[in-house]
């Protein structure tokens, strides 16, 4: 009788059973609800909706906003941060870099708790700058996520690259333009993936600020508790595609930068 | 000052915790057009210099002129110097034609100006036509000449070179040798190149700074490091030697080894001194003929040359011959005067200041560099009685040690290296060592940064955590007057 040998290969079986139960199938899921009606035929009805429905796209609008100018904010202040605690005097102590993390900790309703409290003391009134609030709750929330990869890109990145910046007639600005920021193009880019997508879906931050307006999260909340699977899939779909788009265009732009020069 | 020097450090120091110092009061002028190579093992400080010449690092202490002009403080994008980094430093992001144009572009240089530049460079480093690669298609020798070319097409008045050819294969390194020479001569620019590899240094340099522990050792032509080593680092780092300790005679006879030998350097009778005798220096002569005489232990071919070592009596004599002598055979040595060279003996090793404790029923304790001892009083004061728990001298007068200063020495050979760090005086890290005729000389360097020379038969490592044990009885305490 064969006796049951242990094959490092089967240490992929939880994985594979992994990712097809809580990745492929969930994605097939969506897939086949947002391209079926009803009744379960195939249908691109739902997919017209969204783009033909001027209050969707509205939603698709406004989330966009939301999620640029947040992640903007957050890269200002990422981006000087995650540098200093990186490269700066302090830099083998990771102290710092705990402070900025650790608030990843705590649960995030009970940081936006605690921040609307400090705000109701700054604003008096939470309900009447329900957008700025949605954006310092949305900041607050997602920096530690945009300073780890950046913090990640600026301790690989070698220092001798920046003396020979300097060494070549740069200042501290030019050095900053023509040798830091290039360099860490590529963390800039997993860091906006990070914030960016979160920004756009995140609508619990939006209900604890009092802001009423739906974004793409909230908009598929919303179908999906009034058991419409089919819309709400298809705009998961739709943001879905949209990250996709998004992840490909920047590959792209990055890769074309490295390809013309090797032209 | 001297209108030929390009650049001269006047008493730099630099020092990273206000306490140690990395380089130590070094001074040094490099005339314009010079091919300077800075020499030493890893950590001498060598690329510490170099970094406070390039404007990365600024002097705690010190001047550097550039001109005539200070320049101690200027940050390293107005000065006019280029630097060629040790792991290239290339910017990935952008091609062979960006990263030599980078310098230009920063001084607003016309395109058509810019262009031709960037292709001389290219030219002079032989890489015409590679302006459109990419960085990460380039070879390591490559890459390291676009570097090259990137640094002088800035036409800076010093090169620095921080060890450009170390992570280059040997073949590839000795091209790159000649070539940066003959770039030198072609251009004009004062070089200041950082090296750890003699032979590179012997190769290439106009003049050579030997450095270790952040000193300078010595500063001369390559001919004059190898031919006249200032001490025993030197001699042992530059090439090989054989050192051995002895004492001078009359008429410029020295002996050493057990035998006597003819000099052409004059010292006073008794002088204590290294003898340094190259092994190619050395002819091997019938055996009774020569100077000493010895049996072969080994002979190793070497291309060109048979590395051979010869046991005389309790020495070894390491010997570059172009015969192949068998091992166990007996042959003579002969050394002719010319080819002895006389380092006079080191004579601050081993002698540190200290101060006395009060006197107890133990002795008196000595502190000195960071050993604290008990001795008998008799060793300090000649003819000294206890009386009544009292110390006195010959003439019955109290003594009060507490406080007087002394002066410490022990001889080398009478301390002992182990490795138990408790049973030891004082315990500290090999700093560095040399073979000397029949033993090694271990300098030894103990946390708060004392140095103490230890002779030892066994072989020990550099880096090595060892204690040291120094017999109280062999010390030397000497009073110094007030």
């Amino acid at each position: 009788m064969n006796k049951l040998t242990f094959d490092r290969k089967m240490l992929v079986i939880p994985y594979v059973f992994f990712l097809v139960c809580f990745v492929i199938l969930p994605l097939l899921v969506i897939v086949y609800y947002g391209f079926t009606d009803g009744s379960g035929h195939l249908s691109f009805e739902n997919f017209l909706a969204f783009f033909t429905n001027p209050k969707t796209m509205g939603t698709l609008v406004y989330s966009l906003v939301i999620a640029v100018t947040v992640t903007l904010i957050c890269l200002a202040i990422a981006y000087p941060v995650a540098y200093i605690l990186a490269k700066g005097e302090y830099a083998k102590h990771h102290f710092f870099l705990m402070i900025f993390v650790l608030p990843m900790w705590i649960n995030f309703t009970l940081r936006i708790t605690a921040l609307k409290e400090i705000l109701t003391v700054i604003e008096w009134n939470l309900a009447l700058h329900p957008f700025a609030n949605t954006i310092v709750g949305m900041v607050y929330d997602f920096l530690p996520f945009m300073i780890m990869p950046l913090f990640n890109a600026f301790t690989k990145l070698d220092s001798s690259m920046i003396e020979a910046g300097r060494d070549l007639g740069a200042n501290s600005l030019q050095t900053l333009t023509k040798v830091i920021l290039p360099l860490s193009v590529p963390g800039i880019i997993s860091a906006v993936t990070m914030v960016f997508l979160p920004a756009m879906t995140n609508y619990v931050v939006l209900d604890m600020m009092y802001n009423s307006t739906y974004i793409m999260g909230s908009l598929i909340g919303s179908y999906f508790s009034s058991f419409d699977w089919n819309n709400g899939s298809v705009i998961s779909a739709i943001l879905l595609m949209f990250i996709g788009l998004c992840t490909i265009l920047t590959n792209y732009a990055v890769q074309s930068k490295a390809e013309r020069s090797r032209a | 000052m001297n209108s030929d020097n390009l650049i001269e450090l006047i008493h730099v120091s630099k020092s990273y915790d206000g306490k140690t110092d990395v380089i130590e009061d070094f001074s040094l002028e490099v005339k314009k057009g010079e091919f300077v190579t800075f020499l030493g093992p890893s950590g001498c400080g060598k690329t510490t210099i170099l970094r406070m010449i390039g404007g990365f690092d600024t002097p705690s202490g010190g001047q550097i002129l550039l001109e005539d002009s200070d320049i101690s403080l200027l940050p390293p994008n107005k000065r006019p110097v280029n630097t060629v980094f040790q792991k290239y430093a290339l910017f990935p992001y952008l091609n062979v034609y960006d990263n030599i144009a980078f310098g230009l572009k920063l001084k607003n240089m016309p395109k058509d100006e810019m262009t031709k530049k960037v292709s001389e460079a290219l030219d002079i480093v032989d890489l015409s036509g590679y302006e459109k690669r990419s960085i990460t298609t380039l070879s390591g020798g490559q890459q390291q000449r676009i570097a090259i070319a990137r640094a002088i097409v800035n036409e800076p008045k010093l090169l620095l070179l921080d060890e450009p050819l170390s992570a280059l294969d040997y073949k590839m390194r000795k091209e790159m040798q000649l070539e940066l020479k003959e770039m030198h001569k072609k251009l004009g620019i004062t070089f200041i190149f950082v090296t750890h590899d003699q032979e590179e240094a012997l190769t290439m340099s106009d003049k050579i700074v030997v450095m270790a522990d952040g000193k300078i050792q010595q500063v001369g032509t390559p001919e004059e490091i190898y031919n006249e080593p200032a001490n025993v680092f030197v001699a042992d780092f530059i090439g090989e030697s054989n050192i051995f300790h002895g004492v001078m005679g009359e008429n410029q006879k020295v002996s050493f080894a057990g035998s006597e030998f003819q000099t052409v350097d004059d010292f006073e009778p008794g002088t204590k001194i290294d003898a340094v005798i190259r092994p190619e220096d050395v002819d091997v002569v019938a055996p009774g003929k020569g100077q000493l005489s010895g049996k072969v232990t080994s002979s190793d071919f070497k291309g060109t040359f048979y590395i051979t070592f010869v046991q005389c009596g309790a020495f070894e004599m390491e010997v570059h011959c172009l015969k192949h002598y068998e091992v166990g055979e007996e042959v003579g040595l002969q050394v002719l005067p010319d080819n002895i060279h006389i380092i006079p003996y080191d004579t601050t090793k081993n002698h540190y200041e200290g101060t006395l404790g009060a006197f107890t029923e133990e002795g008196i304790s000595v502190t000195f560099a960071d050993i604290s001892v008990s001795v008998a009083p008799e060793k300090i004061f000649e003819g000294c009685q206890v009386v009544q728990g009292q110390l006195q001298d010959r003439k019955g007068l109290t003594i009060d040690p507490e406080g007087r200063k002394v002066v410490v020495y022990f001889p080398p050979n009478q301390a002992k290296l182990l490795d138990d760090m408790s049973a030891g005086t004082v315990s500290g890290v090999i700093n560095s060592f040399y073979y000397i005729g029949d033993h090694y000389s271990y300098t030894v360097r103990s946390d708060a940064e004392f140095d103490y020379v230890v002779d030892d038969p066994y072989l020990w490592n550099q880096g090595d955590r060892v204690s040291v044990s120094i017999p109280v009885d062999q010390m030397e305490i000497s009073l110094v007057k007030e």
